[in-house]
């Protein structure tokens, strides 16, 4: 490993693009979360050498093109496996991966989950637009059961699952939800998911308007998104709603119930660093067209870096072994013929 | 053990041979390994020359006693020069009826057989598949057998011992290791220090078992049952330091010695997979020398944190076999594109699908060079004994950071579990490994990552973290020189070309192709990789009859060396013997247009150096070639 000198030049949004014509599709959320990211390195004053984007395949993983950092744009669904090695290899560098629902959560699901478990400093940007937009189309894990699409022609079957709970489950020690329409709150969540030592998971919910277009104006159109969505603030009570006259609670048995009027002093106290993954498995899990829909920062826990304690085994074999070629290879049992 | 040179003993019953093939055979728990592990230190140490092959079911611990489970080692040692572990053994040691079973057969006619007669209960007879008692009805005929109640003799000799009967029968092994040395004129004082080191920190352990081996030394000297003891010389082996080595020991060694020649902190991602699990356990012991290994969740995984500590100036290193290179196809065709340098170690197992993951086989041969989309060349180099794959992975490190590309390593099951002993390299005398990163970039200037080396075509290796280099590379084809995505026709046609060149520019890297013999004859013999120690003792035993063959062993396979054609039109015929169904002969036909002729054995075991040469006396004979003795000149690699 290296020790890369940090002496933080003031940069600007402008610094962090490239000279890349910048390819998605006319209207994509894409462009609102590339000026999100560009915006929260600009604020935390990310030297460019330092950083490293790690994407696989998809519509999302054309994202290094358009960062003036580091950037390898790989294959299918092993960003994170990738990005493991880069950062093990070099705990210094400052790892990011960019993925998507169907690269993250379908062919790439394995390794997602395990760089959850690890807690390898990388920080995962999964755009989730609960479709294939880069094979122009078909359902993807995230899509809601009974989607219509040119491999589902009579609605899919699949059922679909919650990318933060699946993370939750294995172990994730920052995971976090964003809204690319949502500008100023994805920046602010991209700068807690920096700040997190550990792996962080930033689900952004994305708009793809070719081919999944208003898949989430249910909840983030002007008129409605006040009374749809929820904003987990670390400390605050679960509060909804244009005057905030609404909340959540849970009962007895971890089910969550929308409190009004008096009983409005009994919404749950959101805790990001609770040890308890039940509150926030209640919130991943719950019925999007029942409950309002949560964006911010489901759980944060500190927990030992996996490149660390890896880095930390070999500085500390080093320090008590030192062993030259010679001594490597003329070990063991040898003898001597003349 | 009808050697040639067998002579009189100078003492009463001691005979001196110039070599001994020995086979232990029994349950996977009876220690067969451990026992022709400690037969094979202390040969080594006795200076004779040695090869092991242990030969072991992929089953933990099948049911005791049946034919599934036996484990069988078989060594070599003489005092000549050898290549193999030899075809059939002169002497089998059997712990119970189904290893008499499983390896009987390969006993050579008159050979002994020291047969545990401790269970041999109707039960374990059964369990063996014997409808009678093979001692009684005939079975045994023509074999020198010495019956011994190996149970019974090491209770006995244990009676002062704490363990319980379990584990006094446990000792068995040691008995019976006990009695071959006697028999073999063995020293027991290596076994007696490494078996102190094993259980250290279980003295009543050691006590055991080493009564048992002595027990045994002193129950052949004096029972009448043994009546000759027999002394293998030490062999005359060029001088210099030696130590026992098995494959993917001495692979992970050439790693660590290129890694530190290099300046490079080595990375290895792997999954456990047999036969090369061992690699990553071995690696995992050398973080003082900065070698950091991952386990990761799969192959796919365990490839491309390689791929990505390559790219952030590691040496990634990947270690699998047959199957999990299916799997590292797409990531080991993204390392190809990116240029970055990579090492894929495949301990090669009998395929295909899960096959026979415990048995040897070649058969990755055209996967190593073929096996992914598009046009994905890669270098190709492959060991031919376990203390060749030293060198081999130490060569494979050089030309990942000279050329920047993927190196694939083919080694096999025969390789990485059979040893011999290994003539020490002055570290001083290793090739150098220059590495040298791209510099920080000026103010003002653009990084161009594809900007190419003239000699090499390598492009520079850019370590994130470096000021002035940040750029974008991936799998999408890209423009030379700056690296920017490209879909032009002839931008396409070129770099598929220059990946290509950079692969073919390696043989100028490679020296000329060593021969045993003259480099013109009536015969050469190919090979690569395992297949080379068979090949050697078939050709030098030709080559005394005085026949015009000779032989050689690749390393590269790709690119393969500058002067293969012209060798091969310097003989008659060619022949390649392979593991696997002709698949060098295949690349060699339609590289050369040379009628090569394939000799293939797929079976999941090494080739008989006898099965060799009957082949090649054939095609000898096929040419009118007549012996001329005298003509032919010997020479030993």
């Amino acid at each position: 490993m290296t020790a890369v000198p940090t002496s933080p030049a003031p940069l600007t949004k402008k610094d962090y693009k490239t000279d890349q014509e910048v390819r998605w599709c006319p209207g994509c959320g894409d462009y609102s979360i590339l000026n999100a990211v560009q915006g929260a390195f600009a604020k935390l004053g990310k030297q460019l050498h330092e950083t490293v984007i790690v994407s696989g395949i998809g519509c999302s993983s054309r994202f290094p093109y358009y960062m003036e950092t580091f950037g390898f744009h790989t294959i299918h669904g092993r960003a994170p496996a990738i990005a493991t090695g880069v950062k093990t290899s070099n705990p210094a560098l400052d790892v990011w991966v960019v993925t998507g629902d169907g690269d993250a959560m379908s062919i790439g699901g394995n390794h997602f989950i395990h760089a959850m478990r690890r807690n390898v400093g990388l920080k995962i940007l999964m755009f989730n637009n609960r479709i294939y937009g880069l094979t122009k189309g078909q359902f993807s894990p995230t899509s809601e059961q009974g989607k219509v699409t040119k491999s589902s022609p009579l609605g899919s079957v699949d059922y679909p699952f919650s990318p933060i709970a699946l993370s939750l489950g294995a172990g994730g020690t920052f995971i976090a939800r964003g809204i690319d329409v949502f500008g100023p709150h994805l920046e602010d969540t991209i700068c807690k998911a920096s700040a997190h030592k550990g792996t962080a998971l930033v689900e952004i919910y994305q708009n793809c308007n070719i081919f999944n277009d208003g898949a989430y104006k249910g909840f983030t159109e002007k008129e409605v998104r006040d009374e749809r969505i929820l904003y987990l603030e670390h400390g605050k009570p679960l509060l909804f709603g244009a005057n905030k006259d609404k909340g959540i609670r849970f009962d007895a048995n971890f089910q969550p119930q929308i409190v009004t009027g008096a009983d409005l002093d009994k919404a749950f106290v959101w805790d990001e660093t609770a040890a308890n993954v039940a509150p926030a498995m209640a919130l991943a899990t719950m019925s999007e067209g029942e409950f309002p829909v949560p964006v911010g920062v489901f759980r944060r826990r500190e927990k030992p870096n996996f490149e660390t304690g890896i880095q930390a085994q070999i500085t500390a074999a080093k320090s008590k072994k030192k062993e030259s070629i010679r001594d490597l290879l003329f070990a063991g049992e040898i003898w001597d013929v003349s | 053990m009808q050697t040639s040179n067998t002579t009189a003993g100078t003492e009463k019953g001691l005979q001196d041979l110039d070599q001994i093939v020995i086979r232990f055979a029994g349950d996977s728990g009876d220690g067969m390994q451990l026992t022709g592990d400690q037969f094979t230190r202390t040969t080594a140490l006795m200076g004779n020359d040695i090869a092991t092959f242990p030969d072991f079911p992929a089953e933990i611990r099948a049911p005791a006693g049946t034919l599934p489970g036996v484990s069988a080692f078989q060594l070599r040692f003489s005092s000549f020069d050898i290549h193999t572990p030899g075809d059939a053994p002169d002497v089998l040691v059997a712990m119970n009826p189904a290893a008499l079973k499983v390896h009987l057969k390969e006993l050579r006619k008159d050979g002994i057989l020291l047969l545990n007669t401790a269970s041999f209960s109707a039960l374990d007879l059964k369990k063996a598949k014997y409808e009678k008692d093979p001692r009684t009805d005939g079975t045994l005929d023509g074999w020198r057998v010495i019956e011994v109640d190996l149970e019974a003799r090491t209770l006995e000799a244990l009676a002062t011992s704490k363990l319980d009967n379990r584990g006094k029968e446990r000792c068995k092994n040691m008995y019976a290791l006990g009695i071959l040395y006697w028999m073999f004129h063995r020293d027991m004082a290596p076994t007696e220090k490494a078996i102190a080191q094993k259980f250290a920190k279980k003295p009543e352990l050691v006590e055991a078992n080493l009564m048992a081996m002595k027990a045994g030394f002193a129950y052949a000297e004096t029972t009448e049952i043994f009546q000759t003891a027999y002394r293998v010389p030490p062999a005359q082996m060029k001088p210099g330091t030696y130590r026992n080595i098995m494959g993917n020991q001495s692979l992970c060694l050439g790693l660590v010695a290129a890694g530190q020649k290099a300046g490079l902190q080595l990375f290895l991602g792997s999954y456990p997979i047999t036969p090369a699990s061992d690699i990553l356990h071995q690696l995992s012991t050398y973080k003082h020398h900065g070698v950091v290994t991952f386990q990761a969740e799969d192959e796919i995984a365990a490839v491309c944190s390689a791929i990505g500590a390559s790219y952030s100036g590691s040496l990634g290193i990947t270690s699998t076999s047959g199957p999990g290179m299916a799997l590292k196809a797409e990531a080991i065709g993204l390392a190809v594109m990116a240029e970055l340098p990579l090492v894929i170690l495949n301990v090669q197992r009998a395929g295909p699908s899960t096959g026979m993951p415990t048995k040897t086989q070649q058969a990755d041969l055209l996967q190593a060079m073929y096996g992914r989309n598009g046009e994905c060349p890669v270098a190709v180099i492959a060991a031919s004994t376990p203390a060749d794959a030293f060198e081999v992975g130490y060569e494979a490190v050089r030309i990942a950071v000279k050329y920047m590309l993927p190196v694939i390593v083919l080694s096999d099951g025969y390789i990485a579990n059979g040893s011999e002993p290994w003539l020490l390299p002055d570290p001083e005398k290793l090739p150098a490994i220059p590495v040298k990163f791209a510099p920080e970039g000026q103010p003002g200037t653009k990084f161009m990552p594809y900007a190419r080396d003239a000699q090499t075509l390598a492009r520079p290796w850019a370590k994130p973290g470096t000021k002035g280099l940040v750029h974008r590379i991936g799998g999408i084809e890209k423009a030379d020189v700056t690296g920017n995505i490209c879909y032009e026709a002839d931008n396409h046609q070129h770099m598929v070309d220059t990946r290509a060149q950079k692969v073919a520019n390696i043989a100028a890297d490679i020296p000329p192709i060593e021969t045993i013999g003259p480099r013109t004859g009536d015969v050469l013999v190919l090979g690569w990789g395992s297949t080379r120690g068979a090949i050697t003792a078939s050709t030098l035993r030709l080559q005394k009859d005085g026949h015009k063959i000779s032989c050689a062993c690749l390393r590269f396979l790709n690119p393969l060396p500058n002067d293969l054609g012209d060798l091969m039109r310097g003989f008659k015929k060619v022949v390649l013997p392979e593991m696997n169904k002709g698949q060098l002969a295949m690349i060699l036909r339609a590289k050369y247009l040379i009628d090569v002729v394939s000799f293939s054995q797929v079976n999941g075991q090494p080739f008989k150096s006898h099965d060799i040469h009957a082949f090649l006396q054939k095609t000898l004979a096929s040419l009118g070639s007549t012996r001329d003795a005298g003509s032919a000149k010997e020479t030993r690699r």
